[in-house]
């Protein structure tokens, strides 16, 4: 158990730092609306989904429809969809753990599972892989609890410390390229991301992109899968 | 604050949320045994593409009009890759890349 956590803990490092920076940008927020740190730890423990938890937090200051929340969470969760189809046969596997790993897949912690696919060591233990989920969401709901308590006295300049989840993103990408030595999934990524920004503006593009990047893969896939197939 | 309505709200993003995230597996899961082929296809491919996206949406601020908004995400992103690639430690390339970015956006493009 305690190797569990500590292999858990050195894997997800990374989001420790980018959660409770950017949870602490949410607390704050939260606070200012006139919500307190039981909000926070609520929010952060219920919904779980840090854009998502942003755009809420307007709805809670001037009351808007059931309705206009449905489709506000929908129209900003909608990627996480394309998250599980990686992950089916190994969250089937875990047994009850399977609904919190499910619950849980925020795009941070679908990036350090995936980062684990070529490490069957962590990859096929339940234990290791549940622990860096659950680390996940501690980090979380923490940095927000800390902006709610204390965020606005923060003794030191923190701007730019959000980059963390950038880069965090590319050591990732950079990780499945070297793994998989093929780049032609992050190329149709690329380009399909950078189409749906001019076409659909830096508000709106996130979903158009990943439904026309699978639907790119899954056209070309004949010519894709050749290598890949080699490779499994 | 209209208590009732707040939790309200939140326990409908909380469900909408994981509804979102259970779709494929409620697609999916009931297949005994065997997945249909296209779907593994998609399941091994996906993340390299949707971490593509990712990386791309936390750029999309980018503007390369003024070199202060493009200058330091480009200094910060070549020098993750580069120490990612070098070095192959996750930690030591976040946070190099991180204090890079910071001290760039603090002190030299203000």
């Amino acid at each position: 158990m305690k190797k569990d956590l500590k292999t858990a803990l050195k894997i997800t490092i990374p989001i420790l730092f980018g959660y409770i920076f950017v949870g602490i940008a949410f607390g704050l927020l939260l606070c200012q609306a006139g919500y307190n740190f039981l909000w926070a730890m609520l929010i952060s423990c219920v919904v779980y989904s840090g854009s998502l938890q942003f755009i809420l937090i307007p709805f809670l200051t001037n009351p808007i429809s059931i309705l206009t929340v449905i489709v506000a969470s929908i129209a900003v969760s909608s990627r996480h969809m394309f998250y599980g189809i990686s992950f089916i046969e190994r969250f089937n596997k875990m047994g009850a753990k399977k609904w919190y790993m499910i619950f849980s897949l925020t795009d941070e912690t679908y990036s350090i599972l995936c980062s684990q696919k070529n490490k069957s060591e962590v990859y096929n233990n339940d234990r290791t892989f549940f622990l860096m989920s659950f680390l996940n969401q501690m980090y979380w709901i923490i940095g927000s609890v800390i902006g709610s308590l204390i965020g606005d006295v923060i003794p030191f300049n923190t701007k730019g410390i959000d980059f963390a989840l950038t880069a965090l993103f590319a050591v990732i990408l950079a990780e499945l390229i070297m793994a998989s030595k093929k780049i032609t999934a992050s190329a149709v990524g690329i380009a399909c991301s950078i189409i749906c920004l001019y076409l659909f503006g830096a508000d709106n593009f996130l979903l158009p992109s990943f439904i026309s990047s699978a639907a790119v893969l899954i056209i070309f896939k004949n010519y894709i899968a050749q290598g890949e197939e080699r490779k499994a | 604050m209209n208590t009732a309505y707040a939790v309200t709200i939140i326990f409908i993003a909380g469900a909408v949320t994981f509804a979102v995230r259970y779709f494929p597996f409620a697609l999916f899961s009931q297949l005994k045994d065997k997945m249909p082929p296209s779907v593994v296809y998609l399941g091994n491919i996906l993340p390299q593409a949707s971490i593509a996206i990712l990386l791309v949406y936390c750029l999309k601020g980018l503007n390369f009009s003024a070199a202060s908004s493009y200058l330091p995400q480009a200094i910060s992103l070549a020098a993750v890759f580069a120490l990612h690639i070098f070095k192959r430690n996750f930690i030591l390339s976040i946070a190099a890349g991180t204090v890079i970015y910071m001290i760039l956006v603090q002190f030299v493009f203000i």
